[in-house]
């Protein structure tokens, strides 16, 4: 039993105490001990990225097919070509139109060919942002959906500036005048996945991860041992509950017990309602805010230590310069 | 990130070069002063020459990697550069094991806080913020104190109203931070945003080597994108994405020369004219906005 499983059954027994006379004190205090001592091997955080990675997981075009009633793919960047790893388009859910992107992996070996395993290139990046701004031009939301081990690594990647297209996007998704809601689907691999991913909120899916370098990479580049990802896996705190507690996304998704593959409608729902309730909160806000907080919230990411004395707000300083609240 | 394991992996393999006979060649300066010939080229060299130079080498033209306090001494105004936001010092955020260690080695072996240093300057009187990176610290890796400075260069040129240059060098994002430096990323990028908001000038100078979430955000922001001749700059590192195509990649792939022929910088200054350069730069972004 892992970490969110035992916290989950806590829960259960707890609304359970709360309905009934039963007395089921023991067996909470038992499993709140439990979850106390942190019994959480890498070889249970292991079997959660193996979920992440599951090649039955909902992707993005499954999961867009599950909460829209209508759907229409857009192709191109208008520039050099069209990306299948990274798709995009307009549809209807619950009749109000909202603009999808995401990463799109392949369910078998031939789908996986056509969708490069969704490891995007440049011209994907850049059809995401030509859609963002025709999303921003049409006042729709941007829902975008992350689910890639990474950019391509690859010669035509580098050629047509995988770097520029990725720095391009961090710095215009900063900017969008539009509501922008993320979801972390399934892998959140390193720049490829930061380059949709720049949202007002940002979830993550109950088994997905989001890190700066894979296990795999991490291990073979510290430990010089890819064998010993799951360790990596562990000290790079790359799982849902980490990333909550860094204050770096807002939200988790669940998903059903044996994780989301095994019942995708279910698993879409949980994400659909969570798009209905950002949007009840994101639509209070004129463009500008939006921008601006979104900005904001991304300018105050990371952790360090300031010397006592030296301490003051250097952004709200200077955002009372070019800012009215 | 994964994709340039064999810059990273060199910076943190934690073994030291043996001391003499076999001199690696990634310490080229070390090469020059025991071989006195140029690494590139192997025309005599000496240290002394080198440095005359700009360390760059008087025949073949390669340039040498060099600190910040000598890029500031070559770039700037003698006396003019003035520290700021020294203050933001590194912890270890995501609590990862052996991080303390290294970067105590890291500063003790550089004397500096983290791989960035911020300071106000002047460029042939005319007033400038630099914010430079060093390999040397842990491979440029960037971290939360390297983003934070970063954006505070950014931010304060908006506030002061003066043209930013920033001198790239970099393995990548500091996987040592987690998630914590790849939001690095969005956050300094989200303070170029706000820069273009406020039409302040972003230069930035390519050095050698640029790679990875570097790559991916700041270093291809700039309003004008310069790189010094022969450095090596891409997403992915040479080794990965020979193991991924399987086959071996062009010659000249990823430098310099290379970004300026597939349209992704502007131009390649070699460090001679570069001062020049920059001074030329912020007379002709900085008319408008009449700098004080």
């Amino acid at each position: 039993m892992d970490q969110t499983e035992i916290q989950k059954k806590i829960q259960e027994l707890q609304s359970l105490a709360e309905k009934s006379s039963v007395d089921i004190q023991s067996d909470l205090k038992r499993l709140q001990e439990k979850l106390s001592e942190g019994r959480v091997t890498p070889q249970d955080l292991w079997k959660r990225v193996l979920l992440a990675r599951n090649s039955d997981r909902p992707t993005t075009l499954e999961v867009i097919s599950h909460i829209t009633e209508q759907f229409l793919e857009l192709h191109g960047d208008r520039v050099f070509g069209d990306d299948p790893a990274l798709v995009g388009g307009v549809g209807l859910m619950d009749g109000r139109p909202i603009t999808f992107i995401g990463h799109q992996k392949g369910r078998n070996m031939k789908e996986n060919i056509r969708r490069n395993y969704g490891w995007a290139h440049p011209e994907g990046y850049r059809k995401a942002l030509r859609l963002a701004h025709e999303a921003e031009k049409f006042g729709r939301p941007l829902v975008t959906f992350i689910d890639t081990a990474g950019a391509y690594p690859g010669l035509a990647a580098e050629e047509r500036g995988i770097g520029e297209a990725i720095a391009r996007n961090l710095k215009e998704f900063a900017l969008l005048k539009i509501p922008v809601i993320c979801f972390i689907l399934g892998e959140g691999g390193s720049g490829g996945a930061i380059g949709i991913a720049v949202g007002n909120e940002v979830f993550m899916l109950e088994n997905s991860y989001y890190s700066v370098i894979s296990p795999e990479g991490c291990a073979s580049i510290l430990m010089r041992d890819p064998s010993k990802a799951p360790e990596a896996a562990a000290q790079l705190k790359m799982q849902p509950q980490d990333l909550l507690s860094f204050g770096v996304i807002d939200g988790i998704i669940p998903e059903p017990p044996g994780g989301a593959h095994t019942d995708h409608a279910y698993t879409a729902a949980n994400i659909k309602q969570q798009i209905l309730e950002s949007l009840k909160r994101l639509e209070q806000k004129t463009g500008e805010q939006l921008a601006r907080e979104r900005m904001t919230k991304f300018l105050a990411m990371g952790r360090f230590v300031e010397e006592e004395g030296s301490k003051q707000n250097f952004f709200q300083r200077l955002f009372g310069l070019n800012k009215k609240n | 990130m994964a994709l340039f394991s064999n810059l990273l992996g060199r910076m943190f393999s934690g073994k030291k070069p043996a001391p003499t006979q076999v001199v690696p060649l990634k310490d080229e300066r070390t090469f020059v002063a025991q071989k006195h010939s140029c690494p590139a080229c192997h025309t005599h060299l000496d240290e002394g020459e080198l440095e005359r130079n700009l360390f760059v080498c008087p025949q073949c033209s390669h340039h040498f990697r060099i600190t910040p306090v000598e890029r500031i001494k070559f770039l700037s105004d003698p006396g003019t550069f003035q520290e700021f936001s020294s203050e933001v010092q590194t912890t270890n955020p995501i609590g990862f094991p052996g991080y303390e260690a290294k970067l105590n080695e890291a500063k003790a072996a550089t004397g500096l806080a983290d791989a960035i240093l911020n300071g106000f300057v002047q460029i042939d009187g005319r007033k400038a913020i630099f914010s430079i990176m060093t390999f040397k610290f842990m491979g440029g890796s960037m971290g939360s104190v390297a983003g934070e400075k970063l954006t505070r260069a950014l931010l304060t040129g908006i506030e002061k109203r003066l043209p930013v240059i920033l001198f790239t060098t970099s393995g990548g994002m500091r996987m040592q931070e987690g998630i914590f430096s790849l939001m690095q990323m969005a956050k300094t990028s989200a303070a170029i945003a706000q820069m273009e908001l406020s039409q302040i000038p972003l230069f930035v100078v390519l050095t050698d080597p640029t790679y990875g979430g570097v790559t991916a955000s700041f270093a291809m922001l700039g309003d004008v994108i310069i790189a010094e001749p022969g450095a090596s700059i891409g997403f992915a590192g040479p080794r990965v994405i020979e193991s991924t195509i399987r086959q071996k990649l062009p010659e000249g792939f990823q430098k310099s020369e290379f970004l300026l022929q597939k349209g992704f910088i502007d131009a390649i200054v070699s460090r001679a004219e570069l001062k020049k350069t920059l001074g030329f730069l912020i007379d002709t972004h900085m008319a408008r906005l009449k700098v004080r």
